[in-house]
């Protein structure tokens, strides 16, 4: 297959979750239940989608 | 309704912006391998289980499905899961073990090449038709929610979101046809999961978790009408009703929120709605056609079966959660309502100071008064209310608009997103936004790539233009996937036009759906089933819904497009029942009607010609898979999961 759709996944949560935990970083004022949401979710984000985007290069090197 | 409104910030905007931008780019990037009709309608059918199974049941999850589970879980509680243990697991696993072999080792292009494979062209012919027409309306009822969403929400205009979003989806299906939906599918997989589930466990936290939630649903189960839950006051649950799974269907139709009986519940959906669903439409059935190899075919109804086993968690829960919050003082959450406008406020007024003059019974005060406040009234609130004035007639006008807003019945349909509003700042409001978008843009590509496929194979090749080169069914399948866009766009106008639309629509669905799967059950498993069998009993089998819905009426409904039109024989406790019920009843008619046929019809086709496509007239395969990896046997693992979870939730 010409495509390994985990790239694109991988590449999307990787910025997605950049963007959500730059915003929570930089505004730490926008809480819910007191909670950074954005901060902890845009890292979960972030962490699923490097692990997608290196199983992708991990197989394309095979 | 302005109270309901979010702004967006440039961080949710860019969210969306990069979303849309991905799927699109997926579209590009597939567009040079689209060289034949074969990639473009059947992926070239190389394609791994994984993917094919999260696009399996990525393509099923409409943006209706996000917004109608949660409505439900509110409605009637844990009660909602069984439309996935007991109406999809079981159908999907069937699928999987017995009915792939069929579809994918036939070498059939859809479900009803299939069917003409099997039988013949009349049943093939049928069966496409009212599939076309089908997709074409689930995907214009599903735009139709979604721009009405956004509007309401967001301000964005109707007729912008509703172009916008029909122009991505074409796009990247017009780019690269079935694949590209497939890959978009399993990234919008990703993406609903995981822009909910923040907010569920955000939730959770925010109701005091499960044991809490439990012990407020049960105090809302006791005195259901003071939750605009019941139409008589007097109607009251056992306090396990919306957080035990079983319990109150053993019960009987009183017992539960949904009004349905055990058998109903079993058979109607569990059976015949379920494996009508799961099995024969072609929507779910392709992505697994376009699986690389038989293994993978048959994996994939099975990879999906695990998400979709725990997606209550996601998609119901949260309705839960809103109605225990909602039963919480100090909360201060409210279930999104319809504001009643000034002018029809006081047309409403009139109307309340009218019937107490007249001294109108309840049921129809309620009604006029209703009609006259342009929206739907809890009657056990307009009683109070009737009450009230009558026995104060100088009640000022403002204190009776108090009382009339306050009985209107509650928008269970918005409970998703007033959860959104209130747990998500802006950032994870993007991301939440975004994942319904998501929702309902794989919806719409699923329904346009099974569109393109019937119409081009099915219906233009087989008896329009039979003898075109390869170029031109090409060339049509691009053609008839910008007509199957613009056709949906017209769907959802009409839905949007007539308030009666949506529930023709629907019966609709019910009528063709209700009989399929005996069609298929005996086709695939009895050798002995003909054609003019299969064709008759199929249209008796439609025929007799259609007649069943005219001769029934559930309580509450007055006779019409809601059924008992010819004559009321039998009045249902609920909506869901007859509809159960008539599913049951039509499945038995196309069953039993196509045996009899069978038996006194000759055989039109030879054991030799019936290979591949019958059970038992097909060779068993020779497995090379080691016992614990073979679909029967994940199958039966899954099914005990399954059954585990009810046993949890009993």
């Amino acid at each position: 297959m010409g495509l390994d759709i985990r790239f694109p996944i991988g590449m999307m949560f990787t910025l997605i979750g950049l963007l959500l935990s730059g915003a929570g970083f930089f505004s730490p004022d926008k809480l819910s239940l007191g909670i950074n949401i954005n901060l902890i979710w845009g890292s979960i984000l972030f962490l699923f989608g490097a692990l997608m985007w290196s199983s992708a290069v991990k197989a394309k090197g095979k | 309704m302005p109270s309901q409104s979010i702004h967006l910030g440039v961080i949710d905007y860019s969210i969306l912006v990069l979303y849309v931008a991905f799927v699109i780019g997926i579209g590009f990037a597939l567009k040079r391998q689209m060289k034949t009709s074969a990639d473009f309608f059947l992926s070239g059918r190389n394609i791994p289980a994984w993917v094919t199974g999260l696009a399996f049941l990525s393509a099923n999850l409409g943006a209706l499905e996000l917004v109608g589970m949660a409505a439900s879980g509110a409605k009637y509680g844990i009660a909602t899961c069984h439309f996935y243990w007991v109406g999809a697991i079981p159908a999907m696993i069937f699928l999987a073990v017995f009915m792939m072999p069929f579809y994918y080792g036939s070498k059939a292009r859809s479900v009803p090449e299939y069917l003409k494979l099997r039988f013949d062209e009349r049943t093939r012919a049928f069966n496409s038709v009212s599939f076309a027409v089908m997709t074409i309306f689930a995907s214009g009822i599903s735009l139709n929610a979604l721009a009405k969403l956004l509007h309401n929400l967001l301000g964005w205009e109707y007729n912008i979101s509703l172009w916008i979003c029909s122009f991505i989806v074409l796009l990247y299906v017009l780019k690269g046809g079935l694949t590209s939906a497939i890959y978009t599918e399993v990234l919008q997989f990703f993406m609903i999961v995981l822009g909910f589930a923040p907010v569920v466990w955000l939730g959770l936290r925010d109701a005091g978790g499960w044991v809490a939630i439990k012990q407020k649903l049960a105090g809302v189960a006791t005195n259901p009408s003071a939750y605009n839950l019941a139409d008589s006051a007097s109607t009251t649950f056992h306090s396990d009703a919306w957080t035990s799974a079983w319990k109150p269907l053993i019960g009987g139709p009183s017992a539960n929120p949904m009004g349905i009986d055990l058998f109903a519940m079993i058979f109607g959906l569990g059976f015949v709605l379920s494996f009508g669903y799961w099995c024969t439409n072609f929507l779910v059935v392709q992505r697994a056609m376009a699986a690389k190899d038989m293994k993978a075919a048959r994996n994939t109804p099975l990879v999906a079966a695990v998400p979709k086993m725990f997606f209550p968690l996601l998609v119901i829960l949260p309705g839960m959660i809103a109605l225990a919050l909602s039963a919480t003082e100090g909360k201060g959450y409210q279930f999104p309502k319809a504001v009643i406008a000034e002018a029809k406020m006081s047309a409403a007024i009139a109307s309340v100071r009218q019937s107490v003059a007249s001294g109108a019974d309840v049921v129809t005060a309620s009604k006029t008064i209703a009609l006259a406040a342009g929206t739907s009234l809890n009657t056990v609130k307009v009683e109070e209310l009737l009450k009230a004035a009558k026995a104060d007639p100088g009640t000022p006008d403002a204190q009776l608009a108090i009382g009339i807003q306050d009985a209107v019945v509650n928008d269970y349909d918005g409970v998703i997103l007033s959860l959104v509003k209130r747990y998500c700042p802006t950032g994870l409001l993007g991301l939440a936004l975004t994942a319904l978008l998501a929702s309902f843009m794989s919806g719409m590509a699923g329904n346009v790539t099974a569109f393109n496929t019937v119409w081009t194979y099915d219906l233009y090749q087989a008896y329009i233009a039979p003898d075109k080169s390869d170029e031109h069914y090409s060339w049509m399948g691009r053609v008839v996937t910008v007509a199957g866009i613009l056709l949906s766009i017209g769907a959802a106008y009409f839905a949007s036009m007539w308030t009666n639309a949506m529930d023709i629509i629907q019966l609709v669905f019910a009528f063709v759906n209700a009989p399929l799967f005996a069609t298929f059950l005996l086709g695939m498993f009895w050798s002995r089933t003909t054609g003019t069998g299969a064709f008759v009993g199929l249209i008796c089998g439609t025929l007799a819904s259609a007649l069943f819905h005219a001769c029934t009426l559930s309580v509450g409904n007055v006779p019409g497009v809601k059924g008992g039109y010819i004559h009321n024989f039998w009045t249902l406790p609920s909506d869901m029942a007859q509809n159960f019920w008539l599913a049951s009843f039509a499945f038995t008619i196309c069953f039993a009607v196509t045996v009899l046929l069978s038996l006194s019809t000759r055989r039109t086709k030879s054991d030799e010609e019936l290979k591949g496509l019958v059970y038992s007239l097909t060779p068993k395969q020779t497995v090379d898979q080691v016992w614990y990896a073979r679909p029967g046997t994940i199958g039966i693992v899954l099914l005990i999961v399954c059954v585990i979870l009810n046993y949890i939730f009993w």
